[in-house]
């Protein structure tokens, strides 16, 4: 099986570039569809019912999406496997740009809109390096020009990540997202599946629930306002 | 770089799936086509196919060759290699940048040097349009008939593409005859989606579609020129009015 993993910011395109991956390989494999969401999501129903696939979501309410994601994710195997899927895709809420659900044996692909601004790959540089693709949707509203721009911007964080530029309304230049997934990695039963990056550094005492302000009443990472440059720095 | 002699568009299929019938369409250097046919014809989806350099992937299944030949990866991929630029119906800069910046971020992605092509590229902006664009402007505050200008005379003189799409310039409020002449000087082949009649004959070959195909490949030759004379002072005389309505005139009549 091919476990697809989608990262990307909220209305970025994600569920669009899904879409276009099931038109394409409908015909000749099984596919299931997982969506993580916080408080709501419809794309397990609406593409349930587009392509008729065994699709389900998760709700992840007062935790971390990609917290639950992760939790959730070799459940989430063994439903597809049971379901003799040839691909599972999962897509993320994409909340925290910080967090990177990619995992060992996966195709990453982060979903970014070009029209998020020139900043945008930089400021969510871990989702965008440790993807294998990054899929720049929306380029049908934008420029030559600033299409290159925004290339440029993506380059700057990272140049192992393949880019792929795309209307994913219409699916125009998905032909090599397409190819990409032919050529995944298989995940076979009973893999040891791992998370690429580093996570953040955790617990956070604010998580548990401490709802003190002050670093004093905190414990695990705390900082002051002054004398502590970046405690930690991500991938 | 592949230098492009010339670019082969095959037929595919209509929106009924039915195949469509025309000799291969092939666009050298310095031609000028212009598409027509009602809304939701397939205009759109026509250039599309040549900006992606179609192979079979796209709903209207056409398949695109340059120099007859399925085109090489990094053609179609590398942006610095890529012949093509597209202006289309909703091109907007979302890029919170100002004019000049935009411009040399562009040009440094492109790996040039010299800081006074964007002079060069404001000043042949500034031929397109009657509001001047300046360099401390943000681009994304440019109407939209300036930031096609803009746009445009980027493509021509940093992307320094080949072949130009236009998807509707006439919207824009653009000198739309200036933009095709400049580029046909330029030697670059231009091929426009256009609803204008002025501009739909100033082009040499007119494809029409119908229904989601290319119905026709019209090649008029001089046939069209008298009616041509006869639209451009039609365009003349509109263009007078118009420019008499937005200074505020009451119009009492059209002489
Ligand atoms: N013009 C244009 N619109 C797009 C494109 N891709 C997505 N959209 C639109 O952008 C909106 C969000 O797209 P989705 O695919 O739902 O985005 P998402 O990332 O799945 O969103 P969430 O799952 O809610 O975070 C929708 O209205 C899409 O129709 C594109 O390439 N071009
Ligand atoms: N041959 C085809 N097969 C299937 N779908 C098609 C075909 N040609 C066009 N379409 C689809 O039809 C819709 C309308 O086409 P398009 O946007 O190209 O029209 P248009 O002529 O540009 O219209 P307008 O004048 O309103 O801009 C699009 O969704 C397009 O993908
Ligand atoms: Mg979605
Ligand atoms: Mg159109």
């Amino acid at each position: 099986m091919i476990l697809i993993i989608v990262a990307g910011p909220p209305s970025s395109g994600k569920t669009s570039v899904i879409r276009q991956i099931i038109r394409h390989f409908i015909s000749e494999k099984k596919i299931t569809y997982l969506k993580i969401d916080v408080v709501q999501a419809f794309e397990d129903e609406e593409l349930k019912k587009e392509f008729g696939i065994p699709t389900r979501k998760v709700y992840s309410g007062d935790l971390c999406p990609d917290h639950t994601g992760i939790m959730v994710l070799e459940d989430a195997i063994t439903w597809a496997e049971n379901e003799e899927a040839d691909i599972l895709i999962f897509e993320s809420a994409g909340l925290c740009l910080r967090c990177t659900p990619y995992t060992t044996q996966s195709l990453g692909i982060c979903v970014i809109s070009s029209i998020s601004g020139v900043n945008a790959p930089l400021k969510m540089a871990p989702m965008v390096a440790l993807a294998d693709i990054a899929v720049v949707t929306k380029t049908d509203l934008i420029s030559q020009a600033e299409k290159e721009v925004f290339r440029e911007c993506i380059e700057k964080v990272t140049n192992t990540t393949e880019i792929i530029e795309t209307n994913a309304l219409e699916g125009t230049g998905l032909r090599y997202l397409m190819r990409r997934i032919n050529e995944a990695p298989t995940l076979a039963k009973g893999d040891k599946v791992l998370l690429r990056g580093s996570p953040p550094l955790g617990v956070c005492t604010i998580c548990v629930g401490k709802k003190e302000i002050g670093w004093q009443h905190h414990f695990g990472v705390v900082r002051p306002l002054d004398g502590a440059d970046n405690i930690y720095r991500g991938d | 770089m592949t230098i492009i002699h010339e670019i082969t568009v095959l037929p595919g299929i209509n929106k009924q799936g039915e195949r469509e019938e025309f000799i291969p369409i092939i666009i050298r250097p310095g031609d000028c086509l212009s598409i027509v046919g009602p809304t939701g014809s397939g205009k759109t989806a026509f250039i599309n196919d040549i900006e992606v350099f179609a192979q079979g992937d796209t709903a209207t299944k056409r398949i695109v060759l340059v120099n007859g030949e399925v085109p090489d990866e990094m053609l179609v991929r590398d942006p610095a290699q890529k012949p093509i630029a597209m202006i289309t119906q909703n091109t907007k800069c979302f890029a919170d940048l100002t004019v000049n910046d935009f411009l040399i971020m562009h040009i440094k992605a492109r790996g040039l040097s010299d800081a006074s092509i964007v002079d060069r590229v404001i000043s042949v902006a500034n031929g397109f349009t009657g509001e001047y664009v300046t360099p401390e402007m943000r681009v994304t505050s440019l109407s939209g008939g300036q930031t096609r200008a803009l746009l445009i005379s980027d493509a021509l003189v940093i992307g320094n593409k080949p072949i130009i799409l236009l998807d509707e310039i006439e919207n824009a409020g653009i000198f739309k005859e200036k933009v095709i002449s400049c580029l046909k000087n330029n030697k670059r082949a231009v091929i426009f989606v256009t609803h204008d009649p002025y501009v739909a004959l100033l082009s040499e070959r007119r494809i029409v579609m119908k229904n989601g195909a290319v119905t026709k490949v019209i090649e008029p030759g001089p046939s069209e020129e008298a009616a041509l004379f006869e639209i451009r002072r039609m365009d003349e005389c509109l263009h007078s009015l118009r420019e008499r309505i937005r200074s505020g005139e009451q119009i009492l009549g059209i002489a």
